[in-house]
């Protein structure tokens, strides 16, 4: 046994978290936890109506009311611009029309907000905005994003006729189109992508306080990306230097997307603070979330599949409808474009394939990123049409798969629909292990055997593939991706004279435990005690510039900075080392937190002495400079793309079309993993939201455009009770993308599981001919497809 | 205004409320113990479970003059002298928590469960904690936590007191 060898190693251990002695004992630090001296709180009056003019705003009422402080109208805000736009569709004209601080002139939404109270209490700030009066001219409205592009549909905005967003498409439509008309066997089906709502547990929100004397203001937020917050509040909506702004994020409860954005209370708390000289808190109850956060999914598709009556996929053919909701928010178009259309032939070698997307505005709530973005959507369809088509030919959907899978020898492979490759991946051992823990050997039999006493089972497996560590700036920022900057993260490490270790990152971790993560890697790759290494996010002000935590990037780039910064130290500590030690550098070997000369161990510089002796600088070879103290960019040569097969098997009730949802197996590759605990947990949780989606969860508008789902009361996020065991394994394909082989875990299991528990339905309702059914398949839309209505 | 005296985490407060001021309000704002926290309007999510007079309620659906005389603890008084509760070091040991908004609530919640119930089935627990609403962990490692803490609160000896 090699040294090595006995060395404890730290990656790869499921270390208990940093974070949580903190968040269990009530000492966390949320955004309504945040008082300053002298705040005051800020209710918004949200519009009632989805459509509608706005005639006259009376606010002396709420001006009298005592304890108000101001009342603010949009037109009072017009000196700053509207949101940004920040990632439309590429290559082709958008048209984007964002929101303003406030409507002014007109609601596109039910929620829009048309004036602001400011008061000394939030109870009061409540009483007042129910004083101020509005004179609405209601308009009609649409909601489903294909009606909204035909004749007649109320028009939502002037600079977008039709309410077209975009028209966008990938991949090669005269091939396509000759693979089907060519083809032995092809299968169209509609399939509806219903509107979910992210659902973070803690809402959104904003403080903003300005300082007069130094014209600097300081803005705390829920937020997944303060950085890009802080370049878009002041580039683009007030047009000042970003150093006249600090973004502080501190504990976020829960993102999944909808924490990204750039909200209008960002610059109506700023531009209200500035006003009135006193710090300035927004806080949204639940039903204001649901109304105004950004939502997620909504997509119509028609999409067809062909291929040989033997089970060769021969072609894809998809034409999507993406609800874009009332504006555009931040990046609303690049998920149904971008990271939607270009992998939406997953897993599967298909020879040719196109997708064609029309983004169009409606009067409801913003869509943008939710969980997954885009590639759930991209992900559901395909594995419900390779199922629709197994059941077509008559082959076991396994079967299919195997025999469409793209090879280990394909890699890296190029899917035709301008994606990047595909960098590793290995699909069928995956499947295999899903199948055999699933005991799918016997189970066509077993469900014979209970049709026969009247029990409807049913197997429904996902093979699927996913973007992570988004993405090399040059490709994204370029070349039709039509994201308006790059993709690189950033960190900072510095050693302390002492050894203490500080990281300093632009990720932003909102539940990920990648403080833990963080820690592990460097604590593994400098040879330091785990605890004396610090990890510190959130503060624009002493954190490197970061785009922030979304798309499961944070390891894959985020961390691929932090170890870059490491390299660089260690190899100063290296170069330090020889000096101290009267020896060649290319003698030194760096190990386990000791330098040495090879061969003679235990003559070695521990690292705390290099630390101590380069910060101290008594003694450094010429021409080095003091500390350890290094900054690294990087920007990814490619995204990574994990992979893996999901596995559920359900039991319907035929006289109430209740579902049970017996098991539920997944086996995912996220490359190498640092702490398997965490990613165990995240997968977990990305299953459960996926699985909402199947069963349970809508956001339902009526014709009206009234939120029919608007409060928890509404919208079914599931219980415990409501949600199965899960059964986790996992295959390693480590990613040659980056040097720490990782691929990233935060959505896989969002992008596998609506459909692998809706395939188990639709399996299990077979034999009553149904050959597919659209989300959430509550009790109701099951008993009426096995009564044919 | 209506006064109140109220004992929360076992320290005693008097404080003047408006009638209709939220129990979780007057722990948050008043007292700023904000480790009870605010997920919905609707009392649906539970992040505001605290116990009052040993069982569990939810902190949005009473009003702080309804506690007037009574035993309120939060999440900041579960723990003692330093030592974590069988629970909290459960949610720790098993991952039972991701971003920490729901935790308290959730913790609060299963204390009260396994006072009602020491040994409670996996299912039993998944029904015990319908009141609270999870969306980081998909409730698997919850469940687990809520387990462990089930064993370590059955194998300690009865305190001596």
């Amino acid at each position: 046994m090699t040294a090595t060898e006995i060395k404890e190693r730290i990656v790869g251990r499921s270390l208990k978290r940093r974070e949580d002695p903190k968040l269990i004992t009530g000492q966390g630090q949320y955004i309504d936890d945040i008082k300053l001296p002298g705040m005051v709180h800020a209710v918004l009056v949200r519009s009632p109506y989805a459509h509608a003019n706005i005639k006259s705003i009376d606010t002396s009422a709420a001006k009298a009311h005592p304890g108000v402080v101001a009342v603010f109208t949009g037109e009072d805000m017009m000196d700053i611009n509207p949101m940004p736009a920040a990632w439309q569709a590429g290559g082709v004209k958008n048209n984007a029309i964002t929101p303003r601080a406030l409507a002014v002139g007109k609601v596109a939404q039910v929620g829009d907000p048309v004036a602001i109270v400011i008061a000394e209490d939030r109870y009061v700030a409540r009483d007042a905005a129910a004083l101020v009066e509005v004179d609405y001219e209601p308009l009609d409205a649409v909601v489903d994003a294909k009606k909204a592009t035909e004749p007649g549909a109320p028009q939502l905005h002037e600079g977008a006729p039709g309410n077209i967003v975009f028209e966008w498409d990938c991949g090669d439509k005269a091939k396509t189109d000759a693979a089907f008309a060519s083809a032995e066997v092809s299968v169209s089906e509609p399939i509806i992508n219903q509107r979910l709502i992210p659902t973070p547990i803690e809402t959104r929100g904003a403080i903003a306080r300005y300082d007069a004397a130094t014209s600097e203001f300081t803005l705390w937020i829920t937020s997944q990306a303060p950085h890009v917050h802080r370049l878009l509040l002041t580039a683009f909506v007030f047009g000042i230097s970003e150093t006249k702004l600090r973004c502080i994020t501190v504990n976020v409860g829960g993102g999944f997307g909808q924490k990204i954005f750039c909200y209008n209370d960002m610059a109506f708390t700023m531009w209200v603070a500035r006003k009135i000289g006193r710090p300035v808190k927004f806080i949204e109850d639940r039903s204001e979330n649901y109304q105004y956060s950004t939502h997620g999914r909504d997509h119509i598709t028609d999409a067809e599949i062909c291929g040989t009556k033997d089970g060769q996929i021969s072609g894809l053919r998809v034409k999507t409808y993406a609800n874009i909701g009332a504006y555009f928010s931040t990046i609303a178009a690049g998920i149904p474009t971008t990271l939607y259309g270009r992998i939406v032939t997953g897993v599967y070698k298909i020879p040719a394939a196109y997708c064609h997307v029309t983004g169009t505005y409606t009067n409801t709530a913003m869509v943008d990123a939710y969980r997954g973005a885009g590639r759930p959507e991209a992900s559901y369809l395909i594995e419900r049409m390779i199922d629709r088509f197994a059941v077509e030919i008559g082959m076991d959907p396994a079967e299919v798969r195997r025999k469409n899978f793209i090879q280990p020898e394909d890699f890296p492979y190029e899917n035709g629909l301008g994606l990047l490759p595909y960098d590793s991946g290995n699909y069928e051992p995956a499947m295999n292990k899903a199948l055999e823990m699933a005991g799918y050997g016997d189970f066509r039999a077993k469900q014979a055997e209970a049709r026969q006493n009247g029990k409807y089972l049913g197997l429904g497996m996902s093979s699927y593939v996913e973007i992570c560590g988004v993405a090399p700036s040059a490709w994204i920022g370029l070349n039709g991706q039509g994201w308006g900057a790059g993709l690189w993260e950033s960190a900072n490490v510095r050693v302390h004279l002492t050894g203490k270790v500080v990281v300093t990152t632009g990720s932003l971790p909102h539940g990920q435990g990648l403080e833990t993560t963080f820690a592990q890697i460097v604590a593994e790759e400098l040879g330091v005690p785990y605890d004396d290494v610090e990890v510190q996010w959130g503060d624009t002000q002493g954190t490197p510039f970061g785009y922030g935590t979304y798309g499961s990037r944070s390891l894959t780039v985020g961390g691929t900075a932090i170890k870059r910064s490491l390299d660089k130290i260690k190899a100063k500590a290296k170069k330090l080392a020889a000096h101290m030690l009267e020896a060649n550098e290319a003698d030194i070997e760096f190990e386990d937190g000791k330098a040495f000369v090879k061969g003679s161990p235990d003559q070695a510089k521990t690292f705390g002495e290099i630390a101590a002796a380069a910060a101290l600088s008594y003694s450094l070879p010429e021409g080095m400079e003091p500390s350890l103290d290094e900054t690294s960019f990087y920007d990814p040569p490619n995204c990574t793309f994990p992979f893996g097969t999901h596995i559920s098997l359900v039991e319907v009730d035929a006289a109430t079309g209740h579902i049970d949802l017996l098991r539920y197996i997944a086996v995912d590759d996220c490359g190498n993993q640092i702490n398997p605990m965490i990613v165990e947990g995240q997968i977990h949780g990305g299953i459960v939201q996926g699985l909402a989606q199947a069963l349970y969860e809508g956001a339902v508008y009526d014709e009206d455009g009234q939120l029919l789902s608007g409060t928890l009361m509404d919208y079914a996020v599931p219980t415990a009770a409501m949600v199965p065991h899960i059964e986790t394994a996992s295959t390693v394909t480590p990613s040659p993308v980056n040097p720490l082989g990782v691929k990233g875990a935060g959505e896989a299991g969002t992008i596998a599981s609506a459909q692998c528990v809706m395939n188990a339905v639709i399996d299990a309702l077979s034999p009553f001919g149904v050959k597919h059914l659209q989300m959430p398949a509550t009790p109701e839309r099951v008993w009426q497809a096995i009564h044919g209505k | 205004m209506p006064q109140i005296s109220v004992t929360v985490n076992g320290k005693q407060h008097t404080s003047e409320v408006e009638p209709r001021t939220l129990l979780v309000h007057y722990l948050r704002e008043t007292l700023s113990l904000t480790g009870t926290h605010i997920g919905c309007d609707t009392s649906q999510c539970g992040a505001c479970v605290v116990h009052l007079n040993g069982d569990s309620v939810k902190a949005c659906t009473i009003l702080a003059v309804q506690v007037d005389g009574a035993e309120v603890l939060t999440i900041e008084g579960l723990a003692h002298d330093g030592v974590l509760h069988p629970l909290q070091e459960g949610f720790w040991e098993k991952h039972g928590l991701q971003c920490g908004y729901c935790t308290p609530g959730m913790i609060m919640a299963a204390a009260d469960l396994l006072k009602h119930n020491p040994s409670p089935s996996d299912d039993e627990i998944r029904h015990g904690l319908e009141g609270n609403l999870c969306r980081c962990t998909g409730y698997e490692n919850i469940v687990r936590a809520v387990k462990y803490a089930a064993e370590k609160m059955n194998e300690a000896p009865v305190a001596a007191d």
